[in-house]
């Protein structure tokens, strides 16, 4: 089984984020970058089907020079060989471009030339949060889209998913290729072994621009946004109010604090 | 004027109070229709037309709800084709999300996510993201197509403003891709009695000092007296404690209700993401230094094990 996992680098979740003054993006070189960390789990997921099923996974990101770094994470967890999209008019895409990018990027000679079974996706970036990207990358493929997953079966031919819901879970299944977002504690991401490091070093990476895949620069980044930020503000942190310490009647002062503001 | 369209979130015609929350905010953009999909419609009808809805486009074929997401975007994309439509809200859930997100490939049209407002100014709307768990204000427009907004639940007050809710039919032929993945087993947990972590007005979250499944007990009583929802931390799910649904935090649900109470949760970023825009925070926590106090309008240092109990005597009391 071919499988394509889509990962995004992010600033670290553990530091303060903020915007650019001069083009309302992300502040990346303010903050460490990192594996957006619910692609570890689609990482993860993508190596348990592939050696269940003798299968190769690729990874694909789109990002900056420095993505590199989260590309050998994952050939170091033991993905098999990488895709990088990198182009500086990529600068500032927003999700509707970034699944265009991705959808070329799979169907395109020199990316994955649509050979796959499985693509997979963390089911949000830590950063921006929208989850909009593997619902688009399904609308555009044209492929099922079975996302939300807790877990995931395969049989070859068929893909079945537990879809995470607020009532419960649905059970989701369609045949192959399907798009696959998984959501975290869906496994334990492994962590890299010092031989895993190793051979990532020789796996191969193929590096692919706007160009190669066919794509306009007014099509993505800032440019081609179909949503543009208007203005930002910082709002002031919030401050510390009363702070008691507990002396036997902490609860009742809780209390009594909720009903001076009305709440209960 | 021009119809602002707002799909309707439901569990067989029980609407959700984020419905409420979109119609109240659509009927300063235009003229309001609900997008009712699936069975129900007479249970909900009462509902929606007390909130404003003029008109509801109710697609009830069973085939809209035995696929996931994509009908849904397919019949908004046909209502945005045949219609004047100004602008399409949905609910900022996860699968309301998703269904923005294929009706904005399909529309050629620019998304929003996470919007806690949306108005309508010179520019056409304008919607307001509080971003980065809360720290920053984000206004943005939508440059292309028909604007798609996903707003936030509980970033409204719903406000009645009684309406029509006149029924009209809408029958959509589905596109085979539309069809591609099906629903085969829809898995209910059993309810708790309690509100809607997202919706709730009152959430009490219990994270790592709670120190135990069992114990979370205590985090449950407080939240009944007080009528509100349970969260907890990572750290709480992760160990095993309390269900993955619950979590709110960066990787969890990201909550703002009126009062948030957080007992023995540190306050680590990740889960200061997912409730720093809460009207009023509280915390409990034995440690005076856990960075929790640094955003709370009132802090209790103690053991969580004294203090919830007796927190929600006093209520019970109050309530008489």
């Amino acid at each position: 089984m071919k499988i394509v996992v889509c990962v995004k680098q992010v600033p670290d979740t553990a530091s303060e984020k903020a915007l650019r003054s001069e083009d309302s993006t992300l502040d990346r070189d303010a903050v460490d970058a990192v594996m957006n960390e619910m692609d570890e789990f689609a990482v993860e997921e993508a190596l348990q089907l592939a050696e269940r099923t003798d299968g190769e996974v690729t990874v694909l990101l789109m990002g900056p020079d420095q993505g590199t770094e989260t590309i050998r994470k994952a050939l170091s967890m033991g993905a098999h060989k990488g895709i990088h999209v990198v182009d500086d008019a990529l600068h500032g895409s927003d999700a509707v471009a970034t699944s265009a990018v991705l959808a070329a990027a799979l169907a395109s000679e020199e990316g994955a030339g649509g050979a796959y079974d499985l693509i997979i996706l963390g089911s949000e970036a830590s950063d921006a949060r929208t989850s909009l990207v593997p619902a688009m990358l399904a609308e555009r493929l044209g492929l099922p889209q079975l996302t939300f997953a807790q877990k995931v079966d395969t049989d070859g031919a068929n893909v079945t998913v537990e879809r995470l819901t607020d009532y419960g879970h649905d059970v989701v299944t369609s045949g192959l290729p399907a798009v696959v977002s998984v959501v975290e504690k869906i496994n334990e991401p492994r962590y890299p072994s010092f031989k895993g490091i190793m051979a990532a070093k020789k796996k191969p990476v193929s590096t692919l621009d706007l160009g190669d895949l066919g794509l306009d620069a007014a099509e993505v980044g800032a440019a081609g946004a179909w949503s543009k930020v208007e203005d930002f503000a910082v709002r002031p942190p919030r401050t510390t109010g009363e702070l008691v310490k507990d002396e036997g009647d902490g609860g009742k002062q809780l209390v009594s604090f909720l009903a001076s503001r009305k709440l209960v | 004027m021009a119809e602002i369209l707002v799909l309707v979130d439901h569990l067989d015609g029980d609407v959700k109070k984020v419905t409420l929350e979109l119609l109240t905010k659509a009927r300063s953009l235009g003229e309001v229709s609900a997008v009712f999909v699936g069975s129900g419609f007479d249970t909900a009808k009462d509902k929606l037309a007390e909130y404003g809805a003029a008109t509801v486009h109710v697609a009830d074929a069973d085939e809209l709800t035995a696929h996931p997401v994509a009908p849904k975007a397919e019949l908004l994309a046909k209502l945005v084709a045949d219609g004047d439509v100004a602008a399409v809200l949905v609910p900022g859930t996860a699968e309301g999300k998703e269904v923005a997100a294929r009706l904005a490939i399909k529309t050629g049209s620019g998304v929003i996510t996470d919007a806690v407002d949306v108005v309508a100014s010179d520019q056409g709307i304008v919607a307001e993201q509080s971003v980065f768990g809360g720290s920053t204000v984000v206004h943005s427009t939508i440059t292309r197509g028909t604007p798609v907004v996903a707003v936030r639940p509980n970033a409204t007050q719903p406000e009645p403003a009684p309406a029509a809710a006149e029924r009209v039919d809408v029958a959509v032929e589905l596109s085979a891709s539309a069809k591609l993945a099906t629903v085969t087993e829809r898995v209910v947990k059993s309810r708790t009695g309690r509100p809607d972590l997202t919706e709730a007005s009152i959430v009490v979250s219990g994270g790592r000092g709670v120190n135990g499944a069992e114990n979370f007990t205590v985090v449950e009583a407080l939240a009944d007296a007080l009528g509100g929802a349970v969260g907890a931390s990572r750290a709480a799910v992760d160990s095993g404690w309390y269900p993955h649904q619950s979590q709110v935090g960066q990787t969890g649900k990201t909550v703002s209700p009126q009062l948030y109470v957080a007992a023995g949760i540190s306050g680590a970023i990740q889960h200061r993401a997912g409730m720093q825009t809460s009207k009023t925070i509280v915390a409990v926590n034995k440690d005076a230094e856990a960075p929790i106090f640094d955003l709370v309008d009132f802090g209790v240092i103690g053991d969580l094990f004294d203090v919830l109990p007796q927190a929600t005597e006093e209520v019970a009391a109050r309530k008489g």
